[in-house]
């Protein structure tokens, strides 16, 4: 950016950018004002509900008496973690031998592998449920684990895969010349090289479990549901009652969304497959 | 480079990865593809008949099914016409330099993390709400009838909010490609004479051409099956007003449990998904080679 711009064209960008950014920000910030108060206030004029005096935290302690907002917010994190550690065991070696041993075929393994992510989870839903209810698994934490790993894995694998592109291989060969087998060399040698890439993945792959919300809502009722399907529970009539709606959703999505700012850059790259850098 | 030791242990890290996606692919596959012939009612025990194309005759003769594709060719179209412009004009905004870049980036990038559950029923009821809601609220200051959103106009309220889920995600691809153009190239433009209408149709948009095209097919991937918004906002209704082919099969399957019908209407959801991926995956492929 060679170009010297004039304090008065920052500021009008600033102003313009700002207010874009302030609307479609406003529905969180709004819920998050509206989780600190009163139901009867939080049915008032907009207006109002900013300036009324009572601040409270009742909302949230509603929510944890009556719906057990812990367990759920446990099962998503369970589910969420368990199935990016699990998918990073298998996606690991498998980018590795991709991206340091390539084939003719690693291509073409690529391509189908991201092809089974087009697939429209309502495609195979009826499979998939029956499958469950007859293994037992309906309403289990391991079965929603192992179906977001399944998901998740093929984003898992690309992304991975491009980290390791950019590691130049010459490192494993003097690795390998220095008497290093393949154990030691994935373990000391490219492991700990890989581990911003591996780092920005595990980020991605929580994401994306964390919001999941076809699998989540239809194979869990009680015991497994996680935090998107504890909100549809809300759905009516307590979606009525405003602050414990807030109250329930800020909980729900503010790990997230920490999560997310912290890791814009490599959501490019992990939800375009490289397509766009 | 690559010895024969190593290449079989490569094989033999890759094939775990390569077994449990194959698998997770064909069996459903191949087991809604069988269930697609069969006469198969979980609420009517008994035999099975193969019935050949019954299902999918009554599948896409069913009235609802002219409703549902009407409505997921609006709801995507109309999302993808909204996230894809305005995320054109919000990364050029927002290339441009300002103060507090950081934070605004933030603030427009938040809604993509928020999930579908939460963003369907905080939109509902604190903002589309007629009574209690904030727009509501607005109509009635500026001296107009509140609007009854979700019962007046349905899918233009789904629209809206899951154009709010996805406009992030545009702008943020469409901005990083936007800030691999050639900033000398705009200023050689700018000193020949080039406005910016110019500038903008003949160096700007070619250029985000390639991260346009991917926008609009990896979002059509995930609007084909955008459904929690449309669970706890309308159920599908009023009518079928809200019916898109994805929730048309959930209702089929989970509440009528058709297998046979529901698994039709999946074989047809999963040629539509196609059709979009092979371009997607074409427009990959060629950006894997360089």
């Amino acid at each position: 950016m060679a170009r010297a711009v004039s304090n008065k064209t920052k500021i009008i960008n600033t102003v313009v950018g700002g207010t874009i950014g302030f609307l479609i920000f406003f529905p969180i910030l709004w819920i998050f004002i509206v989780s600190f108060k009163t139901e009867e206030d939080a049915i008032r004029a907009p207006m109002e509900v900013l300036f009324s005096s009572g601040w409270t935290l009742d909302s949230f302690a509603a929510v944890q008496a009556r719906a057990d907002y812990l367990k759920h917010f446990f099962n998503s994190v369970i589910i969420s973690v368990g199935s990016t550690l699990l998918g990073l065991v298998i996606a690991i070696p498998a980018a590795w031998s991709m991206a340091f041993v390539p084939t003719k075929n690693t291509k073409n393994v690529l391509m189908w592998m991201l092809s089974t992510k087009m697939l429209p989870p309502v495609g195979v839903l009826i499979p998939i449920y029956l499958l469950f209810r007859d293994l037992g698994i309906l309403d289990s934490r391991i079965g929603l684990t192992i179906v977001l790993m399944l998901i998740n894995l093929p984003i898992i694998i690309w992304m991975l895969y491009t980290y390791f592109k950019e590691i130049p291989s010459e490192i494993l060969e003097a690795a390998r010349m220095d008497g290093a087998n393949l154990r030691e060399e994935v373990l000391y040698v490219l492991t700990p090289m890989a581990v911003p890439g591996i780092a920005s993945t595990v980020l991605l792959s929580i994401i994306l479990a964390w919001n999941e919300s076809f699998w989540t809502i239809i194979l869990t009722s009680a015991k497994a549901a996680p935090l998107t399907a504890f909100i549809n529970s809300f759905s009516s009539p307590e979606g009525l009652f405003y602050a414990k709606l807030s109250a329930a959703s800020i909980m729900a999505i503010a790990p997230i969304l920490i999560m997310g700012w912290f890791s814009q850059k490599q959501l490019v790259r992990g939800l375009t497959f490289g397509a766009v850098k | 480079m690559a010895t024969k030791a190593s290449s079989a242990s490569a094989r033999l890290m890759i094939s775990p990865a390569v077994l449990l996606l194959f698998m997770w692919m064909i069996v459903p596959l191949a087991m809604t593809l069988y269930f697609s012939f069969l006469r198969y009612n979980l609420l009517q025990p008994g035999d099975n008949p193969f019935v050949g194309w019954e299902n999918y005759y009554w599948f896409v003769t069913d009235p609802s099914f002219k409703d549902a594709m009407f409505n997921t060719l609006i709801l995507v179209g109309g999302v993808l016409a909204i996230t894809t412009i305005g995320g054109v004009i919000l990364a050029l905004l927002l290339d441009r330099p300002m103060f507090g870049t950081g934070i605004i980036r933030i603030m427009v990038i938040a809604p993509f993390f928020v999930m579908p559950t939460v963003s369907g029923l905080v939109w509902k009821n604190l903002f589309m709400n007629p009574v209690n809601g904030i727009f509501g609220y607005l109509s009635t200051v500026f001296g107009f009838e509140p609007i009854d959103f979700f019962g007046q106009i349905p899918l233009v309220s789904i629209i809206f909010i899951v154009s709010w889920m996805w406009l992030p995600f545009a702008t943020l691809i469409l901005l990083t490609a936007m800030q691999s153009l050639d900033q000398e190239q705009l200023e050689a433009a700018e000193m020949d004479g080039a406005n910016w209408m110019n500038r903008f149709l003949f160096i700007m948009l070619p250029h985000l051409a390639r991260a346009i095209t991917v926008v609009i097919l990896i979002q059509t991937i995930f609007l084909l099956s955008v459904f929690a918004e449309i669970l706890v906002t309308t159920n599908g209704g009023p009518g079928t007003s809200t019916t898109t082919l994805t929730y048309l099969i959930y209702v089929s399957s989970l509440f009528q449990f058709d297998v046979g019908m529901g698994s039709a209407g999946g074989v047809i959801a999963i040629i539509l998904a196609n059709i979009v991926a092979i371009f997607l995956m074409r427009m990959i492929g060629k950006n894997l080679d360089a």
